[in-house]
């Protein structure tokens, strides 16, 4: 990471959440680690924060890990 | 309650055998526990002996010789004090041959003592005075012309109580009470015969010595040798109300003992089952901020913080207070408010704030200061044991065999539960202690660490699963336990992951740092020594994997069978005082009180009959998303009471712009702290000494506080909170405390039992007390775990993202010290600052030397987040490329230093790993300047207006 004194946007911050609790889970199967990162995005994360981290594996598909991606994925379903 | 003292028996109670033994006392047939001593036999059957060096809180001596007996068949007077009871034995404490034995004792004690009684700071508080008058003492044949001790000077260094040698008696009563009940052995009697004298450590002033002012000695003392300054200076109190101390999560309960409304001292009480009878010198001490001139008595409201405060009434703040929040939900949105409990204050008050933001504010954006402490201890024990909450009391530590602490520093931390745990230490109990720094209880008098793990910070979950792996590896488990109690299946699955050979000790080693060797015979001792019980603190949660490691604790705690019974368990050391209840009253934004989820339906319609509203099925904000919400334009006011976010949670920078941004900030709070440089409305607050309530501390024991004096500010914090929801539109009419802990335990399972009437009776509950405990439970998952089966979770290690490298290479680690407490708003108030008045950066002398810094130095210390400076402290207590500063000081603003990586389950701060580079400096940083100058700004308040 860069030694530049930097602080986090919020869109930023969300996605590495989400692939923060990924990588936190990624002993577990990859069926697992998805339904468990869906369900603590659920469980613990305010109703804009969700929609917002669904915005953005639309708009950034690529800053999800595929665990993370999927989890999300997810979570638009519910 | 008027003013009695506490009855003191003389000496401990008997280690208890089961057995009974049956004899005669002055003609009364007793019948009292084997072992018990005379004086103690007697004392219970309401027969005084007259004593001077035995106390109850201390084993006994036979030094004084004041409490001979005669014991019928036997030679001799023998001491009672040091004397069992036998069966049969016929006892008298009084005959003419005692009478004048005692008599002729008490002579030779006076004859060497001051008898300016009536001047004496003692104020008629004398043991000696009160055992003259019990031996009949007239005259004393020896006079007051020879040799004597008296006309010493005094030692007045301590800020809290004087040592006056001239009126010690010698009864060692001080030097026993430090060593075996405080455990610091700080003082000694030096000198023979004669010239016998107390002595802190090596002749040294008490100041300056070891001692940690706990004020064991000076309760202890039964003349005015030690004599706390305000009995000096205001006389002896006249009543006394047991209350329940305001500090850490050890909850000692006191008697605050008050002559009118003024509070004389703060004496341990000896029936309190958290401290029994101990104390730090936090809560004997340090409670003169309660009437500091600091305190802010009136509301004040602002309309930009660029002005000066303005003094309003209170139905003008609360007025604009609701009439503000009202008005940002309508521009805003329902969402665009929450707010933040306080863990120091009770449990009845975090009740209404969490209750005032989810049926008058309409939303789950509440949080508290768990948040970026022990938050990920809720996380993990409820995923694994199945409730949020450790698993033990304080007593259960003496029935340890191996103690494991990780990340915790009890002797500064929860001072007062370290002396008990170094009382079993030195009974044989061995001792792990996991931690970057070389703490106290590593190596201190007595006590010694059988084995201390310095692992790199960022690494507890490959220490831990390590551990593990050599525990499954060499079949040390306990099959049995897991097969019955746990999920088998899981533990399968556990045991082959922490198996692999890529987390055996060898293998983590360059990552820890710490040898393998001594992790394996780490973790053979506590497998196999018996009772294992875990203790842990923040230096296990405030990591990105602050989760991750609970779990991996508990799986070990299970895999080992070391939980569900005295000596073993899981035991999370919640740092506030009452941060165990703040989370139990429903504090986090995803639950209920009782740890429930607010998306159960069933749950929620219970609270929306109760309250008459629909409620949000939607978790709310956490603090950290609040403070992000809020810089992006969608969160815009806030209520904090008794909570200072701006110095206590991390980046510093990133909450000042949060707290920026919003339109209306509320702070409630005794005196304006950093979080209210940026406030628009300042609601003064109470102390714990001020209102009624109860505190939960970390054993989940529910205790009351009781209030013994008026609010200075006129209300309790609970009414504060009552009138800001009234005035939003909410018919709340609490005319007592005890009415918010019945809506508590209508609404609580584990609180269903918890009323005033049973706390009155009890003295204090520990939850879950409900139809199934209604006693409270002590231990907890006994029979069974409360979610069923216990849960193995794979814990994988995931190293932190807040990396060192050539600009940043030494870690920082944050803490605390005895003599302060979290951001220091209280304990800075107080003549605490003797030993701490400054928070220093610890450092190892290689890395000190490397940079050219000597110890007092002037340091910059720079993280990727923000630069701060201090001074130095060089010392060997923390390892080469670690260093350690506290928090306690807002000139520091430790946190300006960290950032804003955190806990992956909880987002609870990484604190305990930021990335810095120290250089010399030669002062405070510009920062430091301009933030000092930007709080002087922000905390004007305009001159009242002359009344027409």
């Amino acid at each position: 990471m860069s030694d530049e004194n930097h602080v986090m946007s919020t869109e930023d911050r969300l996605i590495y959440m989400a692939n923060q609790i990924a990588r936190n889970l990624a002993a577990l199967s990859e069926k697992e680690a998805v339904a468990m990162v869906a369900d603590h995005i659920r469980d613990f994360w305010d109703p804009a924060m969700k929609q917002r981290i669904c915005a953005l594996a639309a708009a950034r598909p690529e800053a999800l890990t595929p665990v993370a991606a999927a989890a999300v994925e997810r979570v638009m379903a519910l | 309650m008027t003013f009695t003292r506490e009855t003191d028996h003389g000496t401990p109670p008997a280690i208890a055998t089961g057995k009974s033994v049956t004899l005669t006392i002055d003609g009364e047939t007793v019948t009292m526990p084997e072992g018990t001593s005379i004086m103690r036999a007697a004392s219970l059957t309401g027969c005084s002996i007259p004593k001077l060096c035995a106390t109850d809180t201390v084993e006994s001596f036979g030094s004084c010789r004041l409490c001979l007996v005669e014991v019928e068949g036997r030679n001799g007077y023998p001491a009672s004090c040091t004397t069992p009871i036998a069966e049969g034995m016929v006892v008298r404490t009084q005959s003419e041959r005692l009478k004048q034995l005692r008599r002729g004792v008490m002579e030779l004690y006076i004859s060497d003592h001051p008898l300016d009684c009536l001047t004496c700071p003692a104020n008629g508080d004398c043991e000696l005075q009160d055992q003259a008058g019990a031996v009949g003492l007239r005259e004393v044949r020896y006079g007051y012309d020879g040799a004597t001790n008296m006309g010493q000077a005094k030692d007045q260094s301590n800020p809290y109580f004087d040592f006056d040698p001239s009126k010690c008696i010698v009864c060692s009563r001080c030097v026993r009470a430090c060593d075996e009940v405080q455990g610091t052995f700080a003082l000694t009697i030096e000198g023979r015969g004669f010239d016998s004298k107390v002595a802190p450590s090596q002749g040294q002033d008490f100041l300056s010595s070891e001692c940690v002012s706990c004020g064991a000695c000076v309760q202890a003392c039964p003349t005015a040798t030690l004599t706390e300054k305000k009995v000096v200076e205001i006389g002896t109190p006249d009543r006394a109300v047991v209350t329940t101390c305001a500090y850490c999560g050890v909850g000692c309960t006191f008697r605050a003992e008050m002559r009118g409304e003024e509070l004389v001292r703060m004496v341990p009480w000896k029936e309190g089952k958290a401290n029994r009878g101990h104390s730090c010198v936090k809560g004997r001490f340090a409670w003169g901020y309660a009437q500091h001139r600091d305190r802010i008595l009136h509301p004040m409201i602002r309309a930009s913080v660029e002005e000066p405060w303005r003094e309003v009434s209170w139905e003008e703040a609360i007025a604009h207070t609701a009439s503000e929040f009202r008005r940002i939900q309508a521009s805003y949105g329902t969402r665009s408010i929450g707010g933040i409990t306080s863990s120091r204050c009770t449990n009845e008050e975090t009740f209404l704030v969490q209750k005032l933001i989810r049926q008058g504010f309409g939303n789950n954006n509440v949080d508290t200061c768990a948040r970026v402490c022990h938050s990920p201890t809720g996380y993990g024990l409820k995923t694994t044991f199945g409730t949020s909450a450790g698993t033990q009391d304080f007593d259960s530590v003496m029935q340890a065999d191996v103690i494991l602490v990780i990340g915790a520093n009890p002797t500064d931390g929860h001072p007062v539960f370290a002396s008990r745990m170094k009382k079993r230490l030195r009974q044989g109990a061995k001792l792990i202690v996991i931690d970057p720094r070389r703490t106290d209880l590593v190596k201190s008098p007595h006590v010694e660490a059988a084995h201390h793990l310095p692992l790199r910070p960022g690494t507890n979950v490959a220490m831990l699963t390590a551990l593990a792996h050599v525990i499954v590896t060499e079949n040390l488990f306990d099959e049995t336990f897991v097969r019955e109690r746990c999920d088998w299946d899981e533990f399968m699955d556990w045991a082959a992951f922490v198996a692999e050979p890529s987390r055996s000790p060898e293998a983590v080693e360059p990552l820890t740092g710490v040898k393998a060797e001594d992790v394996r015979a780490a973790a053979r001792l506590y497998a196999t020594g018996g009772n294992g019980a875990i203790y842990y603190g923040l230096g296990v949660t405030e990591h990105s994997q602050g989760s991750s490691t609970v779990m991996a604790i508990a799986n070990l705690a299970m895999a080992t069978g070391n939980v569900g019974r005295e000596g073993v368990g899981v035991n999370p050391l919640r740092g506030q005082n009452n941060v165990q209840g703040a989370c139990d009253m429903g504090s986090f934004p995803h639950e209920f009180s009782g740890y429930r989820h607010v998306s159960d339906d069933a749950v929620r319609a219970q609270f929306e009959q109760a309250w008459g509203v629909a409620l949000d099925a939607e978790p709310g904000l956490r603090i950290p998303n609040m403070l992000d919400a809020a810089t992006d334009g969608t969160f815009k006011g806030i209520f904090i009471q008794g909570e200072d976010i701006l110095q206590s949670d991390p980046n510093t920078h990133h909450v000042a712009a949060g707290l920026a941004a919003m339109e209306c900030v509320v702070v409630q709070d005794l005196f304006l702290n950093e979080t209210a440089n940026y406030a628009h409305v300042f609601l003064p607050g109470s102390t714990f000494l001020e209102k009624d309530g109860t505190f939960t501390n970390a054993e989940r024991r529910i205790q009351r506080v009781r209030k013994v004096m008026t609010p200075l500010n006129g209300y309790g914090d609970w009414e504060v909170v009552q009138l800001v929801a009234q005035a939003m539109g909410l018919n709340w009419s609490y005319s007592h405390p005890s009415q918010i802990m019945d809506e508590i335990a209508a609404l609580t399972p584990t609180f269903a039992g918890v009323h005033y009437d049973r706390l009155e009776a009890e003295g204090s509950l520990q939850w879950p007390a409900n139809a199934a405990a209604p006693d409270g439970t002590p231990t907890m998952h006994i029979d069974g775990f409360v979610r069923g089966r216990g849960k193995f979770v794979v814990t994988d290690y995931v190293p932190t993202d807040e990396k060192t490298g050539p600009r940043f290479p030494l870690l920082l680690t944050t803490g605390r010290i005895l003599s302060q407490y979290n951001v220091g708003a209280q304990t800075r108030r107080t003549a605490n600052e003797a030993w701490h008045p400054e928070d220093r950066l610890e450092m190892h002398p290689s890395d000190a030397e490397n940079r050219g810094i000597k110890d007092g130095d002037w340091v910059s210390l720079k993280s990727r987040a923000g630069e701060t400076s201090l001074r130095a402290l060089i010392t060997e207590r923390v390892a080469p490329g670690v260093v350690y500063t506290t928090f306690h000081h807002p000139d520091t603003q430790a946190n300006v230093i960290t950032t804003d990586y955190s806990d992956w389950a909880t987002n609870c701060p990484e604190y305990k790993v930021t990335a810095v580079q120290v250089m010399p400096s030669n002062g405070p940083s510009d920062w430091q300047r301009d933030y000092a100058s930007q709080a002087r700004h922000s905390r004007r308040i305009a001159p009242l207006e002359a009344a027409e």
